[in-house]
């Protein structure tokens, strides 16, 4: 038994990838209906959170229970297993983070949308700007975690930085639009909670390359990292 | 001197100190040049694949060595900074120090209460009050007590396998030893037994040092606080038993716990 588990680490590895290629999906799909106004897309993300992502994470776990209970792993084996376990979770996380954003597109594509670059505004860039930094978040981290690549972690736990930066800025952008333009507010409002939603997203990255840097140092650096 | 290593933690005042020490079963080399430190009243397991030198180095530290022939001691252990190999040292006074539980418990063909009160008779005590008060304590103190105390003139050959080997902690411990080595004591038990053990060995850490030999990986990372790796007589490892199996230092070591071994 002592020797399959390696194997068995293998293909959880595996099932964790395919669960963060699925979600990464669903996050650049919840973004692509945000701007192309498709509704039936963002219906599509919110069922596959349901079907594919929420189903793929329960899977996980029970295989890392599994292996916790059947192999008792120590060391670098259980570092992985305990840290694969909470990888789960964020982006399981993640994926309803994604689905909330879609929702969103739902409920705007019911209000009258506002054009917003007829009155010069740059909020579509800004946006873009953000989901760009935060998708290249997602994509590093989980390419850290495949390479156990902690330089490539911590680069991505600073980044998180420059998200909560955009974020701001859209915020502030926002409220001043609303001066002009109450009527706008309903809108705008939506819109924030996308915001706030690629914010959490980047956060979740973080989280998960904290653990990534403990499960190959073995430290624990969750609230430490130098921001 | 060896040459430091992070690897091999260094023990403030240890109660057990090996240096330099090398051991020869005629031209075999068994034990490579051991330096390290164990605590006083903690529990220490030493790990590692058949062969390794466990049990060989366990047995030099009451020197159940002595009667292997063609064997040589290179190095010292001292014992509360006493040379144990010194020629001038009353080995069954030693022994009497550093009581030993084997694998396979041996009590004696004698009833419960003789096994326990054998080595307090021997000491030349005779007073019945005393022995018995004697036998009593240390029954409890090996959570025996309970199960044997309307038994206690049957035969010990009576009694189940894990009691038996209670029995042998509860004889060991009869002596006041200071030291008490175990040789892999429970690979021969039930997971049940097992566990009556493990529990006892928990209490009588902080009273007496324990030194175990031990397969059974588990049972390392739950009984002691320290854990020494060993690999074809040598120290690999040794630090704070949950360091090593969350994070061991060498990668043999790692190789060792994970089942990669071989």
């Amino acid at each position: 038994m002592a020797n399959n588990i390696q194997t068995e680490i293998e293909k959880l590895k595996k099932q964790i990838v395919y669960l963060g290629a699925a979600v990464q999906e669903n996050m650049q799909n919840s973004v692509k209906a945000l701007w192309g106004k498709n509704p039936d897309l963002a219906r599509k993300v919110i069922a596959t959170d349901k079907d594919e992502i929420d189903r793929m994470e329960i899977s996980v776990e029970e295989e890392c229970l599994r292996l916790l209970a059947l192999h008792q792993p120590v060391a670098g084996d259980l570092r992985f297993i305990v840290t694969v376990l909470k990888i789960d979770n964020d982006l399981e996380r993640i994926g309803d983070l994604a689905a909330k954003i879609a929702d969103k597109v739902i409920l705007l594509h019911d209000i009258d949308p506002v054009h917003f670059a007829a009155d010069g505004m740059q909020i579509p860039e800004m946006f873009n700007a953000m989901f760009a930094k935060t998708i290249w978040m997602f994509q590093n981290t989980m390419e850290a975690f495949v390479n156990e690549d902690t330089d490539l972690a911590y680069k991505v736990c600073l980044e998180d930085d420059e998200v909560d930066r955009a974020k701001g800025a859209i915020r502030t952008e926002m409220e001043e639009i609303i001066m002009r333009d109450p009527a706008q507010q309903v809108y705008l409002a939506k819109l924030i909670s996308v915001a706030r939603s690629m914010e959490r997203i980047a956060d979740h990255c973080t989280n998960i390359c904290e653990d990534i840097i403990y499960m190959a140092q073995g430290k624990i650096v969750r609230h430490h990292i130098m921001r | 001197m060896s040459t430091p290593d992070t690897a091999i933690i260094r023990i403030e005042n240890p109660q057990v100190e090996v240096e330099n020490l090398n051991l020869y079963y005629g031209s075999s080399q068994a034990l490579k040049d051991l330096t390290f430190g164990i605590p006083g009243q903690q529990v220490t397991a030493l790990i590692g694949p058949s062969g390794c030198g466990k049990s060989t180095l366990i047995r030099c530290i009451n020197r159940m060595n002595d009667l292997v022939d063609g064997l040589r001691i290179e190095g010292a252990i001292t014992i509360n900074g006493e040379n144990i190999n010194d020629p001038g040292l009353d080995v069954i006074e030693l022994r009497r120090k550093v009581g030993m539980v084997f694998q396979k418990w041996n009590p004696f063909p004698k009833s419960i209460y003789e096994n326990i009160v054998y080595g307090l008779r021997i000491a030349g005590i005779q007073d019945k009050a005393v022995l018995d008060e004697a036998a009593e304590k240390c029954l409890k103190r090996a959570a025996l007590w309970d199960e044997v105390k309307d038994r206690l003139h049957q035969s010990a050959m009576g009694l189940s396998g894990g009691q038996m080997q209670r029995l042998c902690i509860a004889r060991a411990i009869a002596v006041s030893p200071e030291i008490i080595l175990m040789d892999e004591p429970c690979s021969a038990l039930d997971p049940r037994s097992t566990g009556r053990i493990e529990d006892l060995i928990r209490e009588l850490r902080g009273e007496y040092t324990i030194i175990i030999v031990t397969h059974n990986m588990q049972q390392a990372a739950r009984i002691s606080d320290y854990t020494a790796y060993m690999y074809l007589g040598e120290l690999i490892e040794y630090g704070p038993t949950q360091r090593l199996f969350t994070m061991p230092e060498k990668k043999e070591t790692e190789d060792y716990i994970t089942g990669r071994f071989g």
